[in-house]
């Protein structure tokens, strides 16, 4: 049995003939985006929520980050967050709201509070949830009428999806961090290429990486279409959890850990695909285009389309077209304007500090706005606690306040048209950051160098 | 249930949600409305309707109907149901692809816009014929699993589970269901 195996098999309600599978999901995290309709419904049928116990909601898609003290200036934004409140409020759910020492993006909060535990099903109205797969759960992503089916039921109606393993053998170089790993592995296979996959990392490169690290990747599952990714949990994870806020403690936790040792893919467990990557073959890696699947090494130069398809070849043009690149030019060198370190991918208390050890003794190039954004108040604190923001502060580069921010500019933390940015979140779509804004996804360190010199920059080469 | 309508070619792959809805218009509390803002960037310059882009195919008078025709990958990224949301607002009842992002696909059954998976080859032809004729029917049989290229002739057959199906034709919903089984539920959760 694979891992996936293990745990979808113990939240199997009931196998419908012909047909999906009633799953039951133990933790259900909520935002102020796609929660408000799914609240509705259970109006509208006069339905209690099921288990608000189980429910977890923060604010974090749709609020400034900067005086998030005071009340939200944007009237339709302050109404999305209002509405969260008084939702949470009727129908029982904790709520770590804007203010609250745990508020922040919700893939964020979850692992540090030791809410996502092994061997758990965790869904949220973002297709970002596969990041709690780094615990050894099978998380994943769905839409407003599925959280309420979850509010509802505490269910959701599934079909058994396919598996397949990658596995990152071997050692890191020096400057290539997890998000170069995600990166490399979609460009590999294509922003579509795992697509009716739910993907299990593993490997001795992925078995070396903290927890931190770990999320970064299954964070990005889904970029290359898999509905989730997930890691065996280890000592690692084990000692990641133990004593956090909601993980178990005393006899719990003794009892829980045996149980999560069981988590893993037996040695004859059969995926229906399986792919192998070298770690040593893992460069830095940055996007040129307007889908994560258009990655190459920060050494690398704009590929043409002779290696397309026919059909293929006007959306690679107008990606091109869009991102003012083109075929044949060097990456590295490229001006940036913007870098954004934060979102859900790379928010963390590791991804700050890596920045800031990077970034000490220098400044940002002129003509570069820098925006640091923690992934929670936590973080933050954290932060503030061992001094990052003084260097931060030194360095020109802006520490505000949690959120999803600039990762898809539902805020005021828009990219301006036509500039670029180099950015740590997850989606360099047309206009995600804001329209006309030009993407360059990248990990913490490669942003942080391309702020220190003002161009797409091997971070290798400033590394001593 | 049939579907029987011109279409409207939209070649691109890898059509994102963001590019579906932009993120911008998330900030409404309904489900309703949405059409407006479908493909917004795509369809507006300077996010002005008085300002259409002439190349953008829902701007194009000799395209319409009730079928989306689109490039493979459709529905690819975030998980936002805003965007089976406005597409159904919008007036389309099915899209057509030869690739739809998983999330979507749900997304999409959910809101009864059928998402009709055909081959990479089937898929081209039928851009080839609305390309020719912009007036062109395709027949979409959810009975009968199929979509016929009226033009050609050609027909294909596509996949649905028994139960989505079901659901589909009768205007059924997921929640009706598992507050049936709402005992077995709890009987689940005693030794869970």
């Amino acid at each position: 049995m694979t891992l996936f195996d293990k745990i979808w098999d113990k939240h199997v309600v009931k196998q419908i003939e012909g047909g999906p599978s009633v799953f039951y999901i133990d933790r259900h995290f909520i935002h102020e985006v796609t929660s408000p309709q799914a609240f509705d419904g259970l109006r509208k049928r006069g339905i209690p929520l099921a288990r608000p116990a189980q429910t977890i909601a923060t604010a974090d898609h749709n609020v400034p980050t900067w005086d998030q003290h005071l009340p939200i200036k944007e009237a339709l934004s302050r109404l999305q967050v209002e509405k969260l409140t008084e939702n949470c409020k009727a129908f029982g759910v904790e709520l770590y709201g804007l203010g609250h020492p745990y508020q922040g993006i919700v893939h964020v909060i979850g692992p540090e509070l030791g809410i996502t535990q092994p061997g758990m099903t965790i869904v949220c109205g973002d297709s970002h949830t596969s990041t709690h797969g780094a615990f050894g759960a099978i998380a994943f992503g769905i839409g407003t009428s599925e959280v309420e089916m979850v509010f509802a039921t505490q269910c959701l109606m599934q079909n058994k999806p396919k598996q397949m393993r990658i596995s990152v053998e071997g050692e890191l170089q020096k400057g290539v961090s997890s998000k170069d790993i995600i990166l490399y592995i979609i460009a590999q296979i294509s922003a579509s290429g795992a697509t009716g996959y739910f993907v299990e990392y593993a490997g001795s490169a992925i078995r070396n990486l903290s927890m931190e690290a770990r999320m970064t990747i299954c964070n990005m599952s889904i970029e290359m279409g898999a509905r989730g990714g997930l890691i065996a949990p280890d000592e690692t994870t084990f000692e990641y959890l133990k004593g956090r806020k909601f993980a178990p403690a005393g006899a719990d936790w003794d009892r829980k850990l045996a149980e999560w040792r069981q988590l893993y893919s037996d040695a004859d467990a059969v995926f229906d695909h399986e792919i192998h990557i070298r770690a040593e073959d893992i460069q830095p890696m940055v996007t040129y285009g307007t889908n994560p699947g258009m990655g190459i090494p920060v050494t690398g130069t704009i590929p043409g389309e002779e290696l397309l398809e026919e059909k293929e070849r006007p959306s690679f043009r107008k990606a091109l077209d869009y991102m003012g690149l083109h075929s044949g030019n060097a990456i590295k060198g490229q001006k940036i304007d913007y870098v954004f370190i934060g979102s859900c991918t790379n928010s963390r208390i590791e991804d700050l500090r890596q920045v800031a050890a990077f970034v000490q003794g220098r400044r940002k190039a002129d003509g570069v706005e820098v925006w640091i954004v923690p992934g929670s108040k936590q973080v933050e604190a954290q932060a503030r606690e061992e001094g990052l923001h003084d260097i931060f502060e030194q360095a020109g580069f802006q520490l505000r306040q949690p959120g999803c921010s600039a990762c898809l500019g539902m805020n005021e933390d828009k990219i301006p048209a036509g500039k670029y940015c180099i950015s740590t979140s997850n989606r360099n779509f047309e206009g995600r950051q804001g329209q006309g804004a030009r993407t360059l996804l990248a990990s913490p360190l490669s942003a942080a160098a391309a702020a220190v010199t003002g161009v797409v920059t091997d971070v290798r080469e400033l590394l001593v | 249930m049939n579907i029987n309508s011109t279409a409207v070619p939209l070649e691109d792959e890898n059509v994102d949600t963001d590019q579906i809805i932009p993120a911008r218009f998330l900030k409404a509390t309904s489900r309703d409305g949405f059409g407006k803002n479908l493909f917004r960037d795509w369809r507006y310059n300077n996010d002005d309707e008085a300002q259409p882009k002439a190349d953008f195919v829902l701007n194009n008078p000799a395209f319409s109907g009730k079928i989306l025709v689109a490039g493979k990958n459709f529905g690819c990224g975030s998980s936002r149901e805003h965007a089976a949301w406005a597409l159904k607002d919008y007036g389309f009842d099915a899209v057509v692809s030869s690739f739809f992002a998983d999330i979507f696909k749900n997304n999409a059954l959910n809101n009864f816009l059928l998402p009709v998976q055909v081959s990479d080859e089937f898929l081209q032809q039928l851009f080839e014929t609305i390309r020719q004729n912009p007036a062109a029917e395709i027949a979409i049989d959810l009975e009968k699993q199929s979509i016929t290229n009226a033009a050609t002739g050609e027909k294909a057959f596509f996949d649905i589970n028994l139960y989505k199906k079901t659901c589909f034709i009768n205007g059924y919903d997921d929640i009706d269901y598992l507050l049936s089984i709402r005992s077995d539920i709890e009987a689940f959760e005693l030794t869970h």
